[in-house]
């Protein structure tokens, strides 16, 4: 086609390319921590990366599928159960475990997909939500993990993650660090392929990406388990750093899945660079408010409602608005052969 | 040959009998306008055909094979393309992009291999020095022909348009018959729905003329226009 020939298509700008030096800066300051910082600085830095790739999962769900779901917690635990049972009944090492969690949350992704893909708007929100209180409910039954008060990872288990105490926190923190960046580029990579395409149209018009060629509601189903799957993960992730796992905890709507909307929203939904901003926000105000107790909770309210008020795209929107910065583009851009704009 | 066929097709909200016991064709090849009031039924048959609504009763056919249980977006990929009355633009994906859509979903092409295709639509439609705006920043006018772009991008082998020529002036609507006569010279068949009369017999070789929901007349263009019965609603429709 002579049209091939006269245009080309791009999505890297000018300031991506610089963005990816900040990204990397990034990385490498969380990677090494081991180097800069002591246990508790480690800890804390496997704290952010997974909540960074919870919301990372939980943007994908509800920024470009338009799933907004409060049930994310239902992966959390059932992935940390996950970790326990493999572990514990099955004998499987505890790394291996990680995956398998991830296969076992994408199992039961499915079938509760089907249950709640039924519901639109606030009843698929309520619906994922009583979803996960069903499963927190049942493993409270489960006598065998300990019922309601739940059950710690034997000694034998812990260590066979690694000999010693700082070589387990290592490989925790390698982990913790190498879900972050991987989901991150998951998201990145899913939104740049043409699924990236049929989700962007999905979260802006069902009615026309439909029209058009899409297959919503499969569209929806893969990126629910993937979100599930990963969730999943991270939650296994999550009980191998605190050894210890518990209905109410394991399934908590407030941990999992209340703070998580507020990082995308006050970061920015619907973009990839929302999580990050989000997940610093959400850190800094935490270390400062944490002393505070519930007032810590309400002031976290506050700031959610004022963002959505004032600048629904949240502080990336407006960063990327004023200053035209896109870290991670994702926009295909039309170009004559000789890089002017058509 | 028949290329869309409706059985008896019947569809309601509530008590509202929208589309009753509707029977229609569409020919290779062949241009079809529709018009009746608002409210008749015009943009419901239309999602009977695309797959947006289901039928209460009655069959759809397509090529030849029975599509009424098939979903809208499978009726796009066999060649059934549409444009919105009110339109659906994908307002956080730029103009290039939504036509993008429709090109790789509605072909199943590579992405890559779409970009030429949908640059040559975004030329012969007017959208190209629009191609990397957001589409929620077009106006009301861009947005329709961005309508018509994104159907077309998705490769159709029949273009459902609905009411695309409304708001435009003369000499827009002048351009706007020629683009459409253009797609079909270039094979695809038409149903068009339309208000502007003289735009719509222009264009097409029959007409089918819907009063709440039922089908009153279909034939020739003039003798339609001509017969008593529209003649007292397109009165109607003047008057309003
Ligand atoms: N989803 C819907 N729910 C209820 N009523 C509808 C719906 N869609 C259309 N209608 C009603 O069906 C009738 C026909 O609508 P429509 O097909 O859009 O008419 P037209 O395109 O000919 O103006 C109108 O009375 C409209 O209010
Ligand atoms: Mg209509």
């Amino acid at each position: 086609m002579a049209e091939t020939a006269q245009y080309r298509v791009a999505t890297a700008t000018r300031t991506s390319r610089a963005g990816l030096f900040v990204l990397l800066a990034g990385v490498v300051f969380l990677a090494t921590t081991p180097l800069w910082g002591g246990r508790a600085e480690m800890r804390l830095v496997v704290e952010f990366c997974y909540f960074l790739a919870l919301a990372q999962m939980w943007n994908l769900l509800a920024g470009y599928a338009g799933l907004v779901s409060v049930g994310q917690q239902a992966f959390v635990g059932l992935g940390g159960y996950a970790l326990f049972v493999f572990s514990i009944w099955l004998g499987v090492h505890p790394l291996l475990a990680l995956p398998l969690a991830a296969v076992a949350a994408a199992l039961f992704a499915i079938p509760t997909a089907l249950i709640v893909f039924r519901l639109r708007g606030a009843y698929f929100a309520i619906g994922t939500w009583v979803t996960a209180e069903v499963y927190r409910l049942s493993f409270a039954q489960v006598s065998d993990l300990g019922g309601g008060s739940g059950m710690s990872l034997p000694i034998g288990v812990i260590k066979a993650v690694a000999g010693s105490r700082s070589e387990r926190e290592l490989v925790v923190f390698a982990i913790g660090v190498a879900v972050a960046v991987a989901s991150t580029g998951i998201v990145y990579w899913l939104l740049r392929s043409r699924y990236g395409l049929g989700l962007t149209a999905i979260r802006d018009s069902e009615a026309a990406s439909e029209s058009l060629g899409v297959n919503n509601f499969r569209t929806k189903l893969y990126v629910y388990v993937l979100a599930a799957s990963i969730t999943g993960f991270i939650g296994a992730l999550i009980y191998l750093q605190k050894f210890r796992i518990a209905p109410d905890a394991a399934f908590s709507l407030i941990d999992w899945t209340a703070y998580v909307i507020f990082i995308v929203v006050i970061g920015g939904i619907g973009r990839i660079e929302g999580p990050i901003v989000g997940t610093i926000v959400f850190f800094i105000l935490r270390e400062f408010l944490a002393d505070l107790g519930s007032w810590y909770l309400m002031i976290l309210g506050l700031v959610a409602v004022v963002v959505m008020l004032r600048a629904p795209q949240g502080i990336w929107g407006l960063l990327a608005a004023r200053f035209d910065l896109h870290f991670f583009p994702v926009q295909r851009r039309l170009y004559r052969r000789d890089g002017s704009p058509p | 040959m028949p290329q869309i066929e409706l059985h008896n097709a019947r569809k309601s909200f509530g008590s509202l009998v929208v589309t009753d016991d509707f029977s229609m064709h569409l020919d290779e090849g062949e241009a079809l306008g529709v018009i009746g009031p608002n409210g008749a039924g015009k943009t419901t048959l239309f999602n009977l055909i695309t797959g947006g609504l289901a039928p209460d009763s009655g069959r759809i056919v397509f090529d030849g094979a029975d599509i009424t249980a098939l979903p809208a977006h499978e009726r796009c990929r066999r060649g059934i393309g549409r444009s919105y009355q009110i339109p659906h633009p994908f307002i956080g994906m730029t103009v290039f992009e939504n036509l993008l859509v429709g090109a790789a979903f509605g072909t199943g092409k590579p992405e890559s291999q779409c970009y030429g295709p949908c640059a040559e639509i975004l030329e012969k439609t007017g959208l190209i020095g629009k191609a990397n705006t957001l589409a929620g920043s077009l106006s009301l006018l861009e947005r329709k022909r961005l309508e018509l772009a994104r159907a077309l991008a998705s490769d159709p082998k029949v273009l459902l348009l609905d009411e695309i020529a409304g708001g435009l002036t003369e000499e827009e609507c002048l351009a706007l018959v020629d683009t459409i006569r253009d797609i079909r010279a270039g094979g695809v068949s038409i149903v068009w729905i339309e208000h502007i009369v003289h735009a719509l017999l222009s264009v097409v070789d029959r007409l089918i003329v819907i009063n709440f929901g039922v089908k009153i007349d279909d034939g020739d263009p003039h003798t339609v226009m001509n017969s008593t019965q529209v003649q007292e609603i397109y009165m109607g429709i003047s008057a309003e």
